[in-house]
């Protein structure tokens, strides 16, 4: 068999035939197929509510499910804090649209200027509602690790989101403005939030957050509460900033998936549950030379029945976090 | 199938979302291509490779296993099982609708168990696969899988290209527990980011440039177990599982790529088999 044949003959082969069928496909889609109208905007907005969740702080629950036409990817717990000088804006929304609608509830509660939004970490679901806020010249505050990763990132995105619900209503890649690298404080006047940024967990840009007024916690996807958690950061990395999210002190959190505000110590406890599930399977795998395509039918299956989506990303926590261990 | 984006909170890329945006560009085909049009292109793929050499299909001389829907376009799993060892001289991987088709081509040696191997790759687009092995007596015998995924080759790495790069060229290997008289599994890890050169530093908008490990050869002794020659369609850190027959001199690793890159690992081997 002619080894010389690999590559370049290949790739010029590939090259040479492939314009004929590209008219109407696009990536195995057919665009005439997907739905572009999406929900109105009245229907919209009738489907989410604010919750104020402590004084002069609301937070709106994001749907348990993913990306679709329909919902515009307002799958976050998104919300804004009111203080006397000004609005800070927790988590953006998931696209121009979901952030165009914060942006609404925001109006309909306080005249007060936005003054900073939170990017939390690199994720769409957190990261696209941030146009909707560039009119209002916030601080735009993100993990110093945010930037590269939106580089990495934020168009590969917008552009999944685009072939999702349009150009219109996904919005552009917005950067931070202001980088924090271990902690950093934001003074509303008359309550503080004190920032943190962690360690690879979650993703590599997670920055929580605390509220001194309300004593909140803020962990953005440290927390997921209900809905499986995605690992695209790193196993060991998350276990380990879970340590120091329960060492904060704080008794309620916000979390960035879920319900809108929860006791912290179970839900963590809960999360740490299924993560050390997956660590310690996904270990155990590696150790017994159980292959990647075999670990994924078996790992942390007794954890199926205490979260949603289960089935849509257990098998892919088992794929990152394998990659993650099998060098350890 | 209704559009979702699964990859929603996360980078890693499921059947369910959408193919690269510039796979399009380089390529398109996908999940509405008719049997028709895959054995068409099937057979001008093969006809590149394999000239005009007959290739009879086989349900005993090899088996192509990948998930019928991947986890994760960038790291689709495979293996290929050859239980009729003593017949197999080599078995090529084509992933008909990547960029590059030709995937990868190994060449078995006097040290080799071919019963079963296992690697992971990368898929651009809903696509048949197909594992061709060449006989001893030089005969061709294909089997084919069809795999929905997509968007592979260009999914970004969830990391910067300097942290990508980091520790390029080291190597493990283990060995399941060896028993005497019988072969050894073994699992090869190699550090590399296998750079597809579809991967766009979204920022600078220029592609990542393709760098891949091109040629791997793994010996017991003297005697070889496999060279395998590989293309873009490897995923990143590639991890090879294959069955060799160890004499008790060490195995050795040489890999290289197509940048120039050359490394090389000497690994204990298992106690002899008899």
């Amino acid at each position: 068999m002619a080894a010389q044949a690999v590559g370049p003959k290949g790739e010029a082969f590939a090259q040479s035939r492939g314009l004929s069928r590209r008219h109407a496909l696009f990536g195995g889609l057919c665009l005439c197929c997907l739905p572009t109208a999406g929900m109105s905007a009245g229907a919209y907005a009738e489907a989410f509510t604010m919750e104020e969740v402590a004084p002069g702080t609301f937070i709106r629950k994001g749907l348990i499910a993913d990306a679709t036409p329909e919902n515009a990817d307002a799958i976050a717990n998104i919300g804004f804090i009111v203080g006397r000088d000004g609005v800070l804006v927790t988590e953006s929304g998931g696209s121009l649209v979901d952030g165009q609608w914060l942006r609404g509830e925001i109006a309909k509660r306080t005249d007060k200027p936005v003054t900073h939004v939170v990017l939390s970490h690199v994720h769409p679901d957190h990261a696209f509602g941030a146009g909707a806020f560039t009119a209002d010249k916030p601080v735009f505050i993100g993990h110093a690790k945010l930037k590269e990763a939106l580089d990495a990132r934020g168009e590969f995105y917008r552009r999944r989101l685009v072939e999702l619900f349009g150009e219109e209503r996904t919005g552009p890649v917005v950067y931070p403005t202001m980088a924090v690298a271990d902690t950093a404080e934001v003074n509303l006047g008359d309550r503080t939030l004190s920032f943190t940024a962690h360690g690879p967990a979650h993703t590599t840009s997670d920055l929580s957050m605390r509220d001194s007024a309300s004593g909140l916690l803020f962990p953005a996807d440290l927390l997921f509460v209900d809905r499986i958690p995605s690992l695209d950061g790193s196993l060991k990395g998350w276990l380990k900033e879970l340590e120091r999210v329960k060492a904060s002190g704080a008794t309620h959190a916000v979390p960035g998936h879920g319900p809108v505000r929860v006791e912290l110590a179970p839900a963590v406890a809960a999360l740490t549950a299924y993560l050390t599930a997956l660590r310690d399977g996904t270990k155990a795998a590696i150790a017994k030379d159980v292959p990647i395509d075999k670990a994924v039918d078996t790992v942390a299956h007794d954890q199926g029945d205490k979260w949603k989506l289960f089935e849509h990303y257990n098998r892919r926590n088992i794929t990152v976090a394998y990659q993650e261990l099998e060098w350890d | 199938m209704r559009p979702t984006l699964a990859l929603a909170l996360g980078l890693t890329l499921s059947a369910a979302a959408l193919s690269g945006p510039f796979a399009p560009a380089v390529h398109a085909a996908g999940a509405s291509d008719t049997e028709q049009e895959r054995a068409a292109r099937w057979q001008e793929i093969a006809k590149s490779i394999f000239g005009d050499r007959t290739i009879e299909p086989t349900d005993s001389l090899v088996k192509l296993e990948a998930p019928k829907r991947a986890e994760d376009a960038a790291l689709v799993p495979i293996t290929l099982t050859m239980p009729e060892k003593d017949k197999i001289k080599a078995v090529s991987l084509i992933i008909d609708d990547n960029p590059a088709p030709y995937a990868a081509n190994f060449e078995f040696g006097p040290a080799a168990d071919t019963s079963e191997l296992k690697l992971r790759v990368r898929v651009n687009n809903y696509t048949d696969m197909h594992a061709v092995v060449e006989t001893t007596d030089g005969k061709l015998y294909e089997a084919k899988q069809f795999v929905k995924a997509s968007g592979g080759c260009s999914a970004p790495m969830g990391m910067s290209e300097e942290e990508a790069l980091k520790g390029m060229g080291d190597m493990r290997m283990k060995f399941a527990d060896a028993q005497p008289g019988k072969p050894v599994e073994a699992t090869l890890m190699i550090r590399h980011p296998n750079f597809s050169g579809m991967q766009m530093n979204q920022v600078t908008r220029d592609y990542t440039p393709a760098r891949y490990i091109d040629k791997l050869t793994v010996s017991a002794g003297d005697r070889k177990v496999f060279t395998m020659t590989g293309d873009i369609s490897i995923a990143s850190n590639p991890v090879i599982n294959f069955g060799l027959k160890p004499d008790g001199k060490p195995i050795q690793v040489a890999a290289g790529d197509n940048q120039g890159g050359a490394w090389t690992h000497s690994f204990t081997a298992p106690s002899p088999t008899n």
